[in-house]
């Protein structure tokens, strides 16, 4: 379209929206530099409140105990979510499909509060009649992965579905066995989704207030827990030094994953055509 | 894939999903309607002098609808933010899943990374972010002060439009993304068609492009309406008196009062609340899943 108003609005749309993206974080990293204790006033920049979270140790047990629960997570996520993916997408008919699909999709809109609640107090029920489990690092766990196999089940479909059901029929026409395709096919095509939806659930359990509040119990308080009742106090210098190793590290994390995901996809589609043609 | 292994794949979710996200709704329903018997409920079925008894109490459901209004004031006044956010979310991101849309093929994948990467990065540490901005000495009033456009601080933190603020920003990107997702498969030669035909580019946009993209539209509401209305962190880091949420009665009935069975009360009157838009997300997830049926 040959349109320059067009043009000039779109892109100050953009710069605009981004820029409210990202004007928080600015502020954030920046003022986690601040000398002063009071955090928005400026007195110079020093790396002091780095070094206090040092010997900051709920932080550092918060931290430990939220990265232990993040990996069982996302671990637990993908697994249960290529289970459902492959569920919904290569069975188009079988009883309880629709129960499945809605329980597998509440999760990602229904208020946290709720699932919290309700989780925890089936997990009490259970717990005074048969004296297991002890609210703590498990019963985080439980809810996380609730939370991450809906992410995790969206991301894993949505490849599923991309994919070229051809290649898995081959394999079938050549004499593998279902599991032998599964394992040799399926899932070295969906590779990709595997590692996003990992990374994609190992950041939402490293994030969550909500759950962990209502499922932890005495001695396991998560790394956002603590942050989020000193954020409830008013603001609080540490909370911008652990917000700024978060960001920067979650961001190059996120970056190089995306950046070696496109690369694998590039060199798949090259080599698939590659192989094509011979076969042609 | 043999019978065994097709009940195993579709058996393993679904036990999981039934026994983990199904029936603890049943429990709190349960509970919502037990009377306590010092720190345990009693059941909701006893024998007493040979009778079958059915100790039911309803309450707690007396009191959110007919005895105290706070409940019921904290119920519309969410779904007032919720449908302000998303009618705010809608306003400034269709626009931009748009125009990201309407990007050059080159640049565009970049500019969703950049687009993907605060909603990757913690939620809560943005939504504290806003509190530094925000607060009476943070860096608006500090900054508008020292340039001399302001005499004396404004208060912006814990009213209602810090409320808003705050979600729009943390449920912008769930409206973008579907959106963007839906805009940039449309087929381009429709607008061209209508060109031909002499649609001003305003015409061709209200007349194809949005009708074409309603699924996106709804998908997107839902994404920020429904956990809008029982969102907590939120309102408590950037709310105030003026903004009584649900999500925060639910919260101060469960840790502040330690009154499970009305915690349990309101969180079913919220289920139901939410019942008819999360069917139809469902509905909608469910369609998308099946591939685009257009």
């Amino acid at each position: 379209m040959k349109n320059r108003a067009g043009d000039i609005t779109s892109r100050v749309w953009l710069v605009a929206g981004f820029a409210f993206l990202y004007l928080p974080i600015v502020t954030l990293i920046t003022l986690s530099f601040n000398e002063s204790p009071l955090v928005t006033t400026w007195t110079g920049f020093s790396f002091k409140w780095y070094g206090e979270l040092v010997r900051d140790v709920p932080i550092i047990e918060g931290f430990v105990l939220s990265i232990k629960i993040a990996l069982m997570t996302a671990t637990a996520s993908v697994v249960l979510g290529t289970f459902a993916a492959v569920a919904i997408t290569k069975f188009k008919r079988f009883p309880g499909r629709t129960l499945l699909t809605g329980m597998v999709n509440s999760p990602l809109v229904m208020p946290e509060v709720i699932i919290g609640l309700s989780l925890l107090l089936m997990l009490v029920s259970v717990q005074r009649a048969t004296g297991f489990p002890d609210r703590g690092m498990l019963t985080i766990w439980l809810g996380h992965t609730l939370l991450g196999m809906a992410y995790a089940t969206v991301v894993i479909t949505s490849r599923l579905q991309d994919m070229n059901p051809q290649l898995e029929e081959a394999g079938l026409d050549l004499g593998a066995k279902p599991w032998q395709v599964f394992f040799l096919i399926t899932l070295p095509l969906i590779s990709q989704a595997l590692v996003s939806a990992w990374l994609l659930t190992f950041t939402l359990s490293l994030d969550d207030v909500v759950l962990s509040a209502f499922l932890s119990g005495p001695g396991s308080t998560t790394l956002p827990i603590t942050i989020f009742s000193r954020a409830r106090l008013g603001l609080n210098p540490t909370v911008n030094a652990v917000a700024t190793l978060t960001v920067l590290v979650v961001s190059i994390g996120v970056v190089a994953a995306s950046v070696w995901i496109s690369r694998m996809e590039k060199r798949r589609a090259q080599e698939m055509a590659a192989a094509f043609r011979m076969s042609s | 894939m043999g019978r065994m292994g097709r009940r195993f794949v579709i058996g393993v979710p679904m036990v999981f999903l039934l026994v983990i996200f199904a029936l603890p709704f049943l429990v709190v329903f349960k509970i919502s309607v037990s009377e306590m018997d010092g720190v345990r409920f009693r059941d909701l079925l006893t024998w007493q002098d040979g009778l079958l008894q059915l100790n039911l109490k309803f309450s707690n459901y007396r009191t959110i609808f007919f005895e105290d209004d706070l409940y019921l004031r904290a119920y519309l006044s969410s779904i007032w933010f919720a449908g302000l956010t998303t009618v705010i979310c809608l306003a400034i991101g269709y626009p931009f899943a748009y125009f990201l849309a309407r990007s050059r093929p080159d640049i565009r994948p970049a500019l969703l990374m950049l687009l993907m990467l605060p909603f990757w990065t913690s939620f809560l540490l943005r939504v504290y972010a806003w509190k530094m901005l925000l607060a009476d000495n943070g860096v608006f009033n500090n900054l508008a002060i020292a340039l001399g456009l302001l005499a004396e601080p404004v208060k912006m933190m814990n009213t209602p439009f810090s409320l808003t603020l705050g979600m729009v920003y943390t449920y912008l990107p769930f409206m973008v993304l579907p959106l963007y997702a839906n805009l940039v498969k449309m087929d381009i030669r429709l607008l061209e068609a209508a060109r031909d035909l002499g649609a001003t580019p305003w015409q061709a946009f209200w007349r194809i492009t949005v009708p074409l993209s309603q699924g996106g539209i709804i998908a997107g509401a839902l994404l920020v309406f429904i956990p809008c209305v029982g969102e907590f962190v939120i309102p408590e880091l950037l709310g105030g008196p003026e903004t009584l949420m649900i999500g925060r009665v639910l919260w101060d009935e469960f840790f502040s009062n330690n009154d499970w069975p009305m915690a349990s009360s309101v969180a079913v009157v919220m289920v139901l609340l939410i019942i008819v838009p999360l069917a139809l997300f469902n509905k909608y997830q469910a369609e998308s899943a099946l591939g685009d049926k257009r």
